[in-house]
């Protein structure tokens, strides 16, 4: 028990604010005043250094002002749900914003009965409950996490949207810390067999996601994660266990882990044939296309803002590459004539997403604002024509060209990217 | 304690070549390097259970395009369509063309671009029709159709777009000899970073 004194909330504070109360004789005790007062949340017209706040709680609530939400287009059974860019601020997605993409509902899974099942050219076949697995060592990285459909909105030459936000376009994208077990442990703890190269990766929901992961990527920097920003991981990202495989395509870090087994060949399931494969020009289409390549997108200012007058504004927005870390940002006001690098806002880590800003003096007439983001290997995020000529303009998937915003001379933002091709 | 000890000891041996630990990813941070176990970690730390044969073949059903792990039975085009019939259509239309969602049927060749991604003419592998519909439908009732089943249904599907003759019977054998028009349209991914956009 705290003493009298240290309480913040002293008995001669209560009897002051709920003096109203008190006269009306309906509080008898100090655990009245508490309850009473717990319920009162100041109304903006109060003067916050006039009433007392409220109490303590077991969880937290977001300010009732700021309320984010994903994009929810059409709930079905295989579906999708969309981070709210513009609305956040450093390069970590809140868990409960962080996007969704299910293929058959997202299962309900009792941590206690869920194990891991691992075989194949293994010398000992395990099962590991999720006990086992926490006992490894463990590890903590922050990566980003994208659909490899992300952005495909504005790739095709006919339907190029103008009133888009970021979310709606982009945000099949997050980034959290991801906390597991790498996943070279395991396998070194079964023992892989010579002349063993891929593995199936499954998940326990009702599509039985499935995809082949080549071994030397199961080997690397892939690991299994149970922890999401320093919480069990949310039952829409895979709880109580997922595959994360940094910078690849998000449908490959198959969800609900279950079973991997490990192969010499890949197993050609569904998402990895009639899926997630890219058409390209010739009659071919591109398989086992995991990488994420660099990409950026300003999500401030976007649609639907209007910059209220002209002057200064810092331009701001994500860069991130699945390829290793992101060195430069370049920024233009001028739809693409010139180029500026833009301020990269600290840590810049490996295959997360890395905040970007520009200061802008805006002189009040139509500018076209983008960016384009440099990786460490030398690339560099192409322009959709580029795209274009590099695949053709029927191609899926991997849409990671440059991202346009018109600022008309109203101040009004729409998405600009029509305006250039 | 033992987390802070792994922790040091890692950091301090973590340029020492170890010939039995996976090779460190170039792209890890010095403070990441922490992640790879240090060389005091056991050979095996010996967590989890032993997997009994029974175990694995309970989860063990995918199929390889080769026909490995296809179970025993068969099915027939006329059986398939009985399946279909009660199972399928309301999704994929009564020809496998009509949806409302993906559409099944189509041998409509692409010289530059496919029309749809059907079974006739993108699908690589008729095995990985038995490996998704065993497991993932129909889509309320996943995993409920039988091996015999199955093998019928996708016999019927294959057979709708042409691929398989009226008397076609789907089995362990016959299903991964199916010749698929879109076998040869795959290429590997070519993009490798750097100044080249592909």
């Amino acid at each position: 028990m705290a003493k009298k004194s240290s309480s913040p909330l002293s008995r001669r504070a209560w009897i002051t604010t709920a003096s109203g109360v008190v006269a009306a004789g309906l509080i008898k005790t100090q655990a009245d005043a508490v309850k009473i007062v717990a319920q009162e949340v100041p109304t903006p017209a109060q003067d916050p250094t006039k009433v007392p706040g409220r109490l303590t709680s077991e969880l937290g609530q977001r300010a009732p002002a700021e309320q984010p939400r994903r994009l929810v287009r059409s709930p079905n059974l295989s579906s999708s749900s969309r981070t709210p860019l513009q609305d956040l601020y450093g390069i970590i997605t809140p868990a409960d914003l962080h996007f969704e993409r299910h293929h058959a509902g997202i299962p309900n899974i009792i941590q206690e009965e869920h194990e891991l099942l691992i075989h194949g050219m293994v010398e000992r076949p395990m099962v590991f409950s999720m006990a086992d697995l926490k006992r490894y060592p463990q590890t903590s990285r922050i990566r980003f996490l994208e659909c490899s459909g992300n952005g495909g909105g504005a790739y095709n030459r006919d339907r190029m949207p103008t009133e888009v936000t970021p979310q709606a376009l982009d945000g099949l994208l997050s980034t959290s810390e991801w906390t597991g077990v790498v996943l070279s442990t395991l396998l070194r703890e079964v023992g892989v067999r010579n002349g063993a190269s891929w593995i199936l990766a499954e998940g326990s929901d009702a599509a039985v996601m499935s995809r082949s992961v080549p071994l030397e990527k199961a080997m690397g920097d892939a690991m299994l994660a149970y922890g999401q920003n320093g919480e069990a991981i949310r039952p829409e990202q895979g709880y109580p266990l997922r595959l994360l495989l940094p910078g690849w395509e998000g449908n490959a870090q198959v969800k609900w882990l279950r079973r991997i087994e490990v192969t010499d060949r890949p197993t050609m399931t569904r998402e990895e044939t009639s899926k997630y494969t890219d058409p390209l020009k010739g009659g071919r289409a591109r398989q086992f296309s995991f990488v994420m390549d660099a990409k950026s997108i300003i999500t401030f200012p976007s649609f639907p803002y209007q910059l209220p007058d002209r002057g200064w504004w810092e331009i701001q927005g994500l860069a991130w590459s699945g390829r290793g870390k992101i060195v430069r940002v370049d920024v233009s006001t001028d739809g693409g004539s010139s180029w500026t690098p833009a301020e990269l806002q600290g840590p810049i880590l490996s295959k997360s997403t890395v905040r970007f800003r520009h200061l802008w003096d805006w002189d009040g007439r139509e500018s076209h604002i983008l960016s384009r983001a440099v990786d460490e290997t030398g690339y560099v995020q192409p322009t959709i024509h580029q795209l274009w000529e590099a695949r053709g303009e029927r191609t899926s998937y991997h849409h990671n060209h440059q991202r346009v915003w018109k600022v008309a001379s109203d101040g009004g933002v729409t998405f600009g990217l029509g305006d250039l091709v | 304690m033992k987390k802070l000890s792994v922790l040091v000891v890692s950091l301090l041996f973590s340029g020492c070549d170890q010939a039995d630990l996976p090779p460190t990813t170039s792209d890890l941070l010095p403070t990441e390097v922490a992640d790879r176990l240090p060389p005091l970690a056991p050979r095996t730390f010996g967590f989890g259970r032993e997997a009994t044969d029974e175990r694995i073949a309970l989860w063990d059903i995918d199929v390889k395009p080769d026909g490995e792990g296809l179970p025993s039975g068969s099915g027939t085009v006329a059986q398939g369509k009985l399946v279909y019939e009660t199972q399928c259509i309301a999704c994929h239309g009564a020809t496998g063309t009509e949806g409302p969602f993906d559409r099944l049927v189509g041998t409509e060749p692409w010289e530059e671009w496919p029309s749809a991604r059907v079974v006739g003419a993108y699908w690589p592998y008729a095995t990985t029709l038995f490996d998704y519909i065993v497991k993932a439908m129909p889509q309320l009732t996943p995993g409920t159709l039988t091996a015999d089943q199955t093998y019928a249904v996708i016999a019927y599907v294959l057979n709708m777009n042409g691929l398989v003759a009226d008397d076609a019977v789907m089995d362990a054998t016959t299903l991964p000899a199916v010749e698929m028009p879109g076998r040869n349209r795959f290429v590997p991914d070519d993009r490798r970073g750097g100044a080249e956009v592909r």
